[in-house]
């Protein structure tokens, strides 16, 4: 059903869902973000690449304002976002999934309790419900069995399950992924990236900021190159990783490829 | 309201006598209730085990009875069995047995806490024991110390007014037999609160100070 | 024969004098709860000022013995000319010192939590009030346990001085009797088992609920030890 959307709007055109325009930020004097703006449209994934530092990671937080950017517009399909207005920020938030480089799982909660606990308290569904909605998308992500264990029993790569879960179950707009899977033991990236990949193929909006290049080049839109707060290139990956091109981002590839040899 | 003569003539005068007599109960119970402390916690900590457990009873009978109750206990009670006591002495004795327990308790944390991989390491550094233990068991175990010590230093400084129930004339005795004569309870304890708010912020101030010198990036984030 | 005798026909008036100290410290433990976890919450996520206001309220009433407070709070009932029951006065008193340890206790736990469960929840759009009720006080609870077996055996013991102000608790008792009978020693011996059997058995019953409400991954190892002792 989702997938015959996708393509739907992908033959139709473009229909922006977030568009991020002009974001600054500055912490302590120092800038983290200079004047950032990039489109997401329906069924997009578009990935953000760079060194650490780059700002990836505030440019994420800024978008659903965990860190209030300082300057800058944010439009959800094509609604402006009021930052002042608490209850506008909070249903916002609920409609735009977060997934964290370090999970963030509520500690105190079962995995199915943790997907299930924003379905109540935001979204005011009983608790029958909440827990059949929960069960379904953990079965989404292969963690039905893991249901009733608490997030210090689960392992890294099974934690960020949950964590995909817990947004999904929010029927998110648009996902942003930190980092996904770089506090994870290499042998557990692999099933995280896995989830990832069927809800892009399942056409769901998300931008992600990663390291993982096979991945970024196999099933990314558009690739966003990221250094010192600046967005400095932006298009597809055949063409800012095509061989002789002479951009940042295939330097900054040869140099990640180096380094992991 | 605000009566300047009785403050200045009356009630200051006595206050300043007997915070002296507070000083001295608590200068000298909170000293020698620290070594105690450190005799008591190795004891619990390395002993034998019928010392340990006689030390471990020690504490948690210390620990599980009020101090007014053990205060008593020395004053009121001991004479029935012939041994006597001031109300300063009994007062003293009281406080550095309550202290010596308390304080093992932190001193023994430490000494536990010290992992065997570092006295591995001296050992194959060609360390004797001793050296083990003053170069390595004690900065470790003071540090880790220091925090619960100081603390009870100043839950001392506040008990120290118990002395007050046997009639010792400290800042509290003091102050209530000022209040007693003028009826002017507000007054004359919102004045010895003073005293001790002034008392137990100088020694947060300098437990806080010694915190910071002693300081080491990560240790104890453990 | 005769220390037994007194403790004999004394035992059911100082075991009366128990249910008022357990009573009095368990409303005192019960207003430092209601008050302290709003106090704990003000002064973490709260502005400068409620950050002022409630050091300045920890800053005293840690920083003033009990026995002051409780002469305090005799000379202020009686400058208002108030007739506060005894009995009250102390449960008011113990209760604002216990509001003041525990909102530390309750503060210590908050911010030792996480900087990203926060975060998430507010990623999930839960509100700040939300966010607070659901997902960081049930942890910080949880990790405040020990520190609050701590609490209370410190002010049962605590509890024992508002006799002062002619509180019929287990240490106004065993004096009365022990001034009548000079049996120092006795009355002072059971005075203490009593206060030691309380602790122990409370302590045992906090355990036991820690216990129930574990789970896994929380750590609250080293700080049981301490309250377990006392």
């Amino acid at each position: 059903m989702s997938e015959t959307v996708a393509q739907l709007s992908k033959k139709t055109g473009a229909s922006p869902v977030l568009q991020v325009a002009h974001l600054s930020k500055k912490l302590g004097g120092k800038p983290i973000l200079q004047d950032c703006s990039l489109t997401l449209n329906r069924g997009e994934l578009k990935v953000l690449i760079g060194p650490s530092g780059a700002g990836k990671s505030t440019l994420l937080q800024c978008i659903n304002c965990l860190i209030p950017p300082d300057e800058g517009k944010i439009l959800l399909e094509g609604r402006a976002l009021n930052v002042a207005d608490r209850r506008a920020l909070c249903a916002f938030r609920a409609q735009v999934g977060m997934i964290f480089q370090d999970f963030n799982l509520f500690d105190h909660l079962t995995a199915e309790e943790n997907v299930a606990i924003a379905l109540r308290k935001v979204r005011g569904m009983n608790r029958q419900d909440a827990q059949r909605r929960a069960q379904e998308e953990l079965g989404r992500v292969g963690m039905s069995r893991r249901a009733g264990l608490y997030p210090a029993q689960l392992s890294g790569g099974q934690k960020q399950r949950v964590a995909i879960a817990r947004a999904l179950a929010m029927d998110p707009k648009v996902i942003l992924l930190d980092e996904p899977t770089s506090a994870l033991d290499p042998e557990l990236v692999g099933e995280v990236l896995a989830v990832i990949k069927d809800l892009a193929r399942g056409g769901m909006t998300m931008l992600m900021a990663t390291h993982q290049m096979d991945f970024a080049r196999a099933l990314a839109h558009e690739i966003l190159f990221m250094e010192q707060g600046i967005i400095i290139e932006q298009g597809a990956p055949d063409v800012l990783l095509a061989e002789g091109s002479a951009t940042r981002t295939r330097d900054f590839c040869k140099h990640l490829l180096e380094m992991g040899a | 309201m605000f009566d300047a003569a009785f403050v200045s003539q009356e009630l200051l005068p006595a206050l300043n006598r007997g915070l002296l007599v507070s000083i001295a109960l608590i200068v000298p119970s909170g000293l020698l209730g620290f070594i105690g402390g450190i005799l008591l916690g190795c004891v619990r900590a390395f002993g034998s085990p019928w010392a340990r457990r006689l030390g471990d009873a020690y504490t948690s009978i210390i620990r599980g009875v009020p101090l007014a109750v053990q205060l008593m206990m020395i004053y009121f009670a001991l004479p029935k069995v012939g041994i006597y006591f001031e109300p300063y002495g009994a007062s003293l004795i009281s406080f550095i047995l309550c202290n010596s327990a308390y304080q093992s308790e932190y001193i023994r944390g430490a000494l536990l806490s010290i992992r065997q991989g570092q006295i591995k390491a001296a050992q194959a550094l060609g360390m004797d024991s001793l050296q083990t233990i003053v170069w390595i068991v004690i900065p470790q175990a003071a540090r880790r110390a220091l925090p619960g010590c100081g603390n009870e230093i100043i839950y001392l400084i506040k008990y120290s007014s118990l002395a007050y129930l046997v009639t010792c004339m400290e800042l509290m005795g003091e102050g209530k037999v000022v209040a007693s004569d003028t009826f002017r309870f507000t007054e004359v304890f919102l004045a010895v609160g003073a005293y001790y708010l002034v008392m137990v912020t100088l020694a947060t101030w300098l437990l806080r100070w010694l915190e910071k010198r002693f300081y080491i990036p990560g240790f104890g984030a453990r | 024969m005769n220390s037994l005798q007194v403790i004999w026909d004394a035992l059911p008036f100082i075991l009366g004098g128990t249910l008022t100290t357990v009573s009095a410290v368990a409303l005192a433990l019960g207003m430092g709860l209601v008050l302290g976890i709003p106090l704990a919450v003000g002064q973490v996520y709260g502005g400068t000022l409620v950050r002022a206001a409630v050091g300045l309220y920890v800053w005293f009433f840690r920083g003033v013995p009990i026995l002051v407070l409780l002469f305090l709070s005799y000379g202020l009932c009686m400058s208002l000319g108030l007739a506060v029951p005894p009995f009250l006065a102390s449960c008011l008193v113990m209760g604002c010192i216990s509001t003041a340890y525990q909102s530390q206790i309750f503060r210590g736990a908050i911010e030792s939590l996480p900087q990203g469960q926060l975060r998430a929840a507010r990623a999930l759009g839960m509100t700040d009030g939300c966010s607070i009720t659901c997902i960081i006080l049930p942890q910080a609870l949880r990790l405040s346990l020990p520190g609050w077996a701590n609490e209370f055996s410190i002010l049962l013991k605590d509890s024992a001085v508002c006799y002062v102000l002619g509180t019929q608790e287990i240490m106004s008792r065993a004096t009365a009797v022990a001034q009548r009978t000079h049996e120092h020693l006795a009355l002072f011996a059971l005075a203490g088992v009593i206060y030691f059997i309380l602790t122990l058995v409370v302590l045992k019953l906090l355990r036991a609920l820690e216990n129930r409400v574990h789970i896994p991954g929380y750590s609250t190892g080293g700080t049981v030890g301490m309250g377990a002792a006392g």
